[in-house]
């Protein structure tokens, strides 16, 4: 109960200042956190990188192995994202198997990534129908200020975009990148009362209505969409979105890659 | 367009190389404009103990949809003192698919229940029943193509028949891209080797989106002719819904 009511008086607070055009850490409504990027600080994965968005902090590995190809794809390698929300991360996660907000993270990175087609999986056959290689994106988040979804999508990018993989390892010749086509990059806006907020903090994300995650390539095609919350947009809010995803993603990637 | 691992299965051997799906007079292999349905069949109260059920059929899709509560939520620390919780399970039956699929809840249901889940929570007065909890199971029994959409279509038929007050009903519907054009409701074939999907739904009175995912690759443009398609399209589908409920529940009386 006691919890509720601190954030019934939160929530006020936090649509108060939005009719006033302002936020409770004093962003501008497009106005995306402090990124920090550090690539490659784990040395037992083929590609890693840890990704700050303001005081989010979450860590992604790149694994590459070589398995067996799905049956209806034999000439196609593997992608596999995963999504671990551990307890250390914030007081709400708990230990054990993955719960729904896990999985829907791991499957809004993995639909940015697999969507945007960017690396071809055909590219990574090697005996078509028997071998191929497998690539495991693992999203670890270490500490939990909201917009879990951009930061990840950051991490994968930067640490999808410096893996090498490790052929030489498995007698497959030499060690080679990732060829890499495409450089996905998300965008997460909520709604809070009636405007548009992008990036959002724990405590917006906690009081708003709904929420919106949008992939999209370097054209700025739209490439993968997820809707959140128990809220609802209207066409135009929709259409706002899409604007200032747009702009958004350019200068995520840019950050990223840069 | 996709290769959503769960999904593999819904493949039958096709070759993308040698079929048009759409032909040079806009016409659909199943014979459908670009902006038509499939057929689709609502009947709301086909279950016994459920305090309210529906049973769709959605071109190649059967689903039915039953819905206990509200009722105590319990263990009691996953009750909301404010307002009643919506559990909404979306399950596919083993033998729902082309090659069997392992029974138990995988992460694309998991995913699917929770969007679900959400979008139901809008439209119910979940403010009236606080501490409550009401459970929605989604079973699909066979599936082609868009069952999350026919899903959710009946679980709110379900709901009116289970006597819970909501705003409105929920129609649902998927769009997307197929060999560049913008079509409606895609079949399964469409949907394993079209260019993008989007399932949607919107709450009819309002013209507000409450469930809203997407694949594939669109332009900004495409997205604003698929929504625009879509959300006309729910309008269709929930006179679909309320003469089900009529037909379930109109008293004729002579004069």
């Amino acid at each position: 109960m006691g919890e509720v009511v601190v954030l019934e008086i939160v929530r006020d607070h936090i649509h108060r200042l939005a009719d006033h055009g302002k936020r409770i850490d004093g962003r501008g409504f497009d106005e995306v956190r402090p990124i920090s990027i550090e690539k490659g600080l784990i040395g037992t994965a083929e590609g890693s990188a840890r990704v700050k968005l303001g005081k989010t902090d979450v860590l992604v590995g790149v694994k590459v192995d070589i398995g067996e190809p799905f049956s209806d794809r034999p000439k196609d390698g593997v992608l596999l994202t995963g999504a671990e929300l551990k307890p250390m991360a914030s007081p709400e996660f708990e230990p054990g198997p993955p719960r729904p907000n896990a999985i829907e993270l791991a499957r809004v990175v993995d639909r940015g990534i697999r969507e945007s087609k960017m690396f071809a999986l055909e590219k990574l056959c090697i005996d078509p129908g028997k071998k191929v290689w497998m690539v495991f994106v693992d999203v670890q988040v270490i500490d939990f200020d909201g917009n879990l979804f951009d930061a990840s999508s950051m991490a994968a990018l930067a640490a999808l975009t410096t893996t090498t993989v490790n052929a030489s390892k498995f007698d497959q010749g030499e060690d080679f990148p990732l060829p890499i086509d495409h450089y996905p990059a998300s965008c997460t806006i909520v709604k809070i009362g009636d405007v548009l907020m992008v990036d959002p903090s724990l405590q917006e994300e906690q009081v708003a209505n709904a929420r919106l995650t949008v992939s999209m390539d370097e054209a700025s095609n739209i490439r993968a969409m997820q809707k959140g919350f128990k809220g609802a947009f209207t066409y135009d809010e929709l259409m706002e979105c899409m604007k200032k995803v747009q702009v958004i993603t350019k200068d995520i990637r840019k950050k990223v890659l840069g | 367009m996709r290769r959503n691992l769960n999904y593999g299965f819904l493949l039958g051997g096709m070759n993308m190389d040698e079929k048009k799906l759409i032909n040079e007079k806009n016409i659909r292999l199943d014979g459908r404009k670009l902006g038509e349905l499939r057929p689709i069949k609502i009947e709301a109260g086909v279950l016994n103990r459920a305090d309210g059920s529906a049973y769709i059929e959605w071109g190649g899709n059967k689903v039915l949809a039953a819905v206990y509560g509200p009722i105590e939520a319990k263990p009691r620390h996953i009750q909301n003192p404010t307002k009643a919780i919506i559990d909404c399970r979306y399950n596919m039956a083993a033998f729902s698919v082309g090659e069997r699929k392992r029974p138990g809840p995988g992460r694309r249901s998991i995913e699917i229940s929770k969007v679900m889940s959400e979008a139901l929570e809008y439209v119910v007065f979940t403010e009236k029943f606080p501490r409550a909890k009401i459970d929605v199971y989604i079973e699909v029994l066979q599936a082609s193509a868009g069952t999350r959409c026919a899903g959710l279509t009946a679980a709110s038929v379900a709901l009116a028949d289970a006597g819970i007050p909501m705003i409105d009903l929920l129609p649902a519907c998927a769009v997307g891209k197929v060999e560049g054009q913008v079509v409606l409701d895609l079949d399964k074939e469409e949907d394993n080797f079209g260019e993008a999907d989007i399932p949607l739904s919107v709450v009819p009175r309002t013209n507000e989106i409450v469930l809203l995912q997407m694949d594939g690759q669109l332009t900004i443009k495409e997205f604003e002719k698929c929504m625009e398609m879509g959300m006309n399209a729910c309008k269709d589908i929930y006179e679909l819904q309320k003469a089900a409920l009529k037909e379930r529940y109109a008293v004729f009386t002579e004069e």
